[in-house]
């Protein structure tokens, strides 16, 4: 599927579907959306341009396998519950700092832990779908 | 008191399966993270187990959220011997499993998974939490599917599929049971549940939920009449894998029923005869069934099967005597049941099969490794002092106390047939001489010394433990003791959870 209109308008459209999964996960802990939610927007957004281009080429666009971003994520999930330990509190424990930045407002491990989701929810989501296009073609 | 050391063992494999993440395609170092990972979480789980020994139960509130509205991980003496005595399995596994697990399932993810799965036995021991211990159930049971699959031969799928259903109808039911429980006490912390369901008026729903629990874990413990998926599975993927699953996945069943019946549910008459009537029907369904068998690996999973019996038997008869039993029982038959699988890929790397009408000759050609091998036969049979023999004598006195005939013959006529069983395994596979029309495949003469020390080293440290639990009885049932007290009196638990109320 070549189509030129959804090749130029999925070009327009990875940015700021990037850019709204992004939204979605600062906007995570007090409102509705999250690391899963802005993961799969973030997903939705490479299948959209793998739609218009071919799997081939979005995974050269992504340079690493998208089975690789899924222990990365992992990892910045388990550092988010580990860390508490180290400031001698229970595992899991929410950090936060005392005041708030501009724009991005309260940031706290719960953020890192999403962001984790994040990557993890992109991360499989993007091997699962590139597998099964990739076998199919 | 802030205590991170309880849920240490968890994130030691965490941590070893993500950092295994990281290096994918390169088996050598992830085997040696795999080892040191399980040796680390060993000396944890030990001194966790001396902390709880000495000192009594510990708590800790995850996420700092108080008692009955958080997650709350507890360690009691109970689950901190579980959480060791998986420890123990897993370290001897993942020796095993760095030459008894081929290339091609390593590069597939074996050792991640692997700690995946202890991380989540680990985590189902010591949480106190009803909704979080189905959580780490799920947890084993997905890794568990997967240490199934992989290698994605023809009867390992056949296996899984009878193995899947069967677990999520579990699940299922589980989960079904903790939604009514909350329904009605509005807790989810098992402290807590105990106290409220002791309150509830309506005592028909109680008896209602203690049944989807029975059955929920009943499965999974695989006790008559729902046993039947675990001989039709447990033989099919590599020996380190059905070492994990035989000696440790429905070992975690039985945890569950124990917990839920001696804390949550206390069992009335009725459920005590129900439990008595399992139990003898799954001792003799199991017996009876590792009679006709001639795979070494179904002989086995069929023993599981029967030796379920003599624990569920224990928590039916309910009075101390019969509780210290079973957990003495549940104590040895973790470390006999991972080794004897351990055992039979051994046996497999021998001779290249586990028909034992084909086998033979095994005591001629290495007396050595077939002497270590009788010991644990001899303790899985039970004869005296070895760990085999204590817990039967206990729940055959309490039986015995409780005029409880028809346990105590099932007892005395499964552990007769389990000594029939062994026998026949030992001349079939060790004392007849080798088939003489049979190609011999030995896969384990040709491996480099250093490989075979670390085939034999697991089976050693196993038997050697067996022989621990054997001839220090008088420790390990003062350990069982205290913990049958923990059982009956559950006050120090609550207490300890939810503070002096």
């Amino acid at each position: 599927m070549k189509s030129p209109i959804l090749q130029s308008a999925s070009r327009y459209l990875l940015p700021i579907l990037l850019l709204f999964s992004v939204f979605l996960l600062l906007r995570g802990h007090y409102y509705p959306g999250g690391g899963f939610v802005g993961g799969l927007v973030a997903a939705i957004a490479f299948v959209l341009h793998s739609f218009a281009f071919g799997t081939a080429e979005s995974m050269k666009m992504l340079k690493y396998k998208p089975s690789a971003i899924i222990p990365v994520g992992l990892i910045v999930a388990a550092i988010a519950m580990f860390l508490p330990v180290l400031f001698g509190l229970p595992v899991m424990t929410g950090l936060w700092i005392e005041e708030p930045i501009p724009v991005v407002g309260m940031i706290g491990s719960a953020l890192l832990f999403d962001i984790g989701v994040y990557l993890v929810v992109i991360g499989v989501v993007l091997t699962i779908l590139f597998t099964i296009s990739l076998e199919t073609h | 008191m802030i205590d991170n050391h309880i849920v240490a063992t968890v994130l030691v494999h965490l941590f070893t399966a993500l950092a295994q993440l990281l290096l994918p395609k390169k088996t050598v170092p992830q085997m040696i993270l795999s080892i040191a990972g399980c040796l680390l979480s060993f000396l944890l789980a030990l001194a966790l187990f001396m902390k709880v020994y000495s000192g009594g139960i510990l708590t800790m509130n995850a996420a700092n959220w108080d008692a009955p509205f958080g997650i709350v991980f507890v360690a009691d003496l109970f689950s901190s011997t579980m959480v060791l005595l998986t420890s123990v399995a897993a370290l001897a596994v993942s020796i095993f499993s760095a030459v008894g697990v081929g290339r091609a399932r390593m590069l597939f993810g074996y050792f991640p998974i692997f700690h995946f799965l202890i991380m989540g036995l680990n985590g189902a021991f010591l949480t106190g939490d009803i909704f979080n211990l189905y959580v780490w159930f799920e947890v084993v049971i997905i890794s568990s599917f997967v240490l199934l699959t992989l290698g994605g031969r023809i009867p390992q799928l056949e296996g899984a599929v009878k193995y899947m259903a069967m677990n999520i109808l579990a699940s299922m039911f589980f989960l079904t049971g903790i939604g009514i429980l909350y329904g009605i006490t509005g807790s989810l912390n098992m402290a807590d549940l105990s106290l409220k369901i002791a309150q509830v008026e309506d005592r028909s729903v109680v008896n209602l939920t203690a049944i989807f629990f029975l059955v929920g874990f009943g499965i999974k413990s695989a006790v008559f009449p729902l046993y039947f998926w675990l001989p039709s599975s447990y033989h099919t993927p590599p020996s380190a894998v059905a070492a994990v699953f035989g000696g440790l996945l429905t070992k975690l069943g039985l945890y569950a029923l124990f917990r839920c019946f001696t804390l949550l549910f206390v069992p009335d008459d009725f459920a005590q005869t129900v439990f008595i009537i399992i139990a003898c029907a799954t001792i003799l369904t199991g017996a009876f069934g590792a009679l006709i068998r001639t795979n070494i690996r179904r002989v086995l999973s069929y023993l599981i099967v029967c030796h379920i019996g003599f624990v569920v038997g224990g928590l039916g008869l309910c009075s101390k005597t019969a509780l210290l039993g079973a957990v003495f029982y549940l104590i040895h038959d973790i470390i006999v049941k991972t080794n004897l699988f351990l055992i039979a890929g051994l046996i497999r790397q021998l001779r290249g099969t586990m028909n034992m009408g084909k086998l033979g000759g095994i005591y001629a050609e290495y007396p050595k490794i077939s002497l270590l091998i009788a010991i644990v036969l001899f303790s899985l049979v039970g004869i005296p002092p070895l760990s085999g023999f204590w817990p039967k004598i206990y729940l055959i006195e309490a039986a015995l106390m409780s005029k409880s005939y028809a346990f105590t013959a099932s007892v005395i006529l499964g552990s007769f047939i389990t000594l029939f069983v062994v026998a026949k395994l030992w001349s079939e596979v060790f004392w007849k001489d080798a088939v003489v029309d049979e190609v011999i495949v030995d896969n384990f003469k040709p491996l480099k010394t250093g490989r075979k020390f670390l085939m034999i080293l697991p089976i050693g440290i196993l038997a050697s433990t067996s022989l621990f639990i054997g001839l220090n009885a008088e420790f390990i049932i003062q350990v069982a003791d205290r913990i049958a007290n923990e059982m009956i009196d559950t006050t120090p638990y609550t207490s300890a959870v939810l503070g002096n109320k």
